[in-house]
């Protein structure tokens, strides 16, 4: 992780994500926040490329700034009347501040801890050739049993969703 | 940290970053759906955080003894965030229909 091509990647890159999470908080029009987020998801997407998450990538991609967000989409369009300002509530200064809180808390523990992480040469993948098929090896292996259950979730959530949403018929 | 070569702090630094983002998010819109987005933003940070640990750890090192452990949580991560998307969207939905709002300071009714 020496070269400078990564070090600008990163740094253009969370700058993504963060300037569009501010302008999410910021934008004083819930569609625009919409758009802001699924800038603040891309961005993501880019810093999991450096980490060499190919797949996760990819998900990334197709699951948040793709499914996710057009359901954001659907929402806004679907409530018409209902306010479209991006408006803070009263308790919006105390939610800034526990946000600043976290962030701080996490930075400072994170520049702080002495992580037992590789570095220099040890970092440089040896042999990669994506991760694929490894996480599918996990997945359907020591990972076998939360797997079904992930999927029973999604068809709770897909039943769960019709089933709210569902004109009555009376 | 030397600014130029970037670690795992760095990492860490820009996901509680964008974590404290969406807990700012998440607290302090009134909109149900800007709500959404702050623990969607949340969600991500973490996965970002897996992806990091995962990326410097054990899984990418020399001989690895994990391979990959984070990245197939961020999985489920992924799957978790959309099923949870889908239902509270759903409610926002039923709400609005109800009530013609999806303002967070005026639901405060169990039933009605």
């Amino acid at each position: 992780m020496t070269s400078i091509g990564i070090t600008i990647a990163f740094y253009a890159l969370s700058g993504l994500s963060i300037g569009a999470a501010v302008a999410v908080f910021l934008t004083r029009n819930l569609l625009h926040a919409v758009i802001f987020v699924i800038l603040a998801f891309i961005g993501m997407a880019g810093l999991f490329v450096t980490l060499s998450a190919d797949f996760l990538a990819v998900s990334q991609v197709m699951i948040y700034a793709g499914a996710i967000s057009v359901l954001l989409v659907f929402a806004v369009m679907l409530t018409p009347y209902a306010s479209r300002d991006n408006g803070n509530s009263l308790f919006a200064p105390v939610g800034v501040l526990v946000g600043l809180g976290f962030a701080a808390l996490i930075g400072f523990v994170a520049t702080q801890v002495a992580w037992p992480v590789f570095s220099g040469s040890d970092l440089e993948a040896q042999n990669f050739t994506g991760t694929v098929r490894t996480i599918g090896g996990a997945l359907l292996g020591g990972y076998a049993l939360p797997f079904e259950l992930a999927s029973v979730l999604l068809l709770a959530a897909l039943v769960g969703a019709i089933a709210l949403v569902r004109e009555d018929e009376r | 940290m030397n600014p130029l070569e970037i670690t795992l702090g760095h990492y860490l630094v820009v996901s509680g970053i964008v974590f404290g983002l969406g807990i700012a998010i998440a607290l302090s819109k009134r909109n149900a759906i800007a709500v959404l987005m702050g623990i969607e933003l949340m969600l991500n940070a973490v996965n970002l955080t897996f992806v990091a640990f995962s990326r410097f750890g054990s899984a990418f090192g020399p001989e690895p003894t994990q391979p990959l452990v984070g990245h197939v949580f961020v999985v489920f991560v992924l799957t978790v965030a959309a099923a949870e998307a889908a239902v509270a969207l759903a409610m926002a939905v039923l709400v609005y229909r109800r009530r013609e709002t999806v303002d967070l300071d005026r639901i405060n009714l169990m039933r009605w």
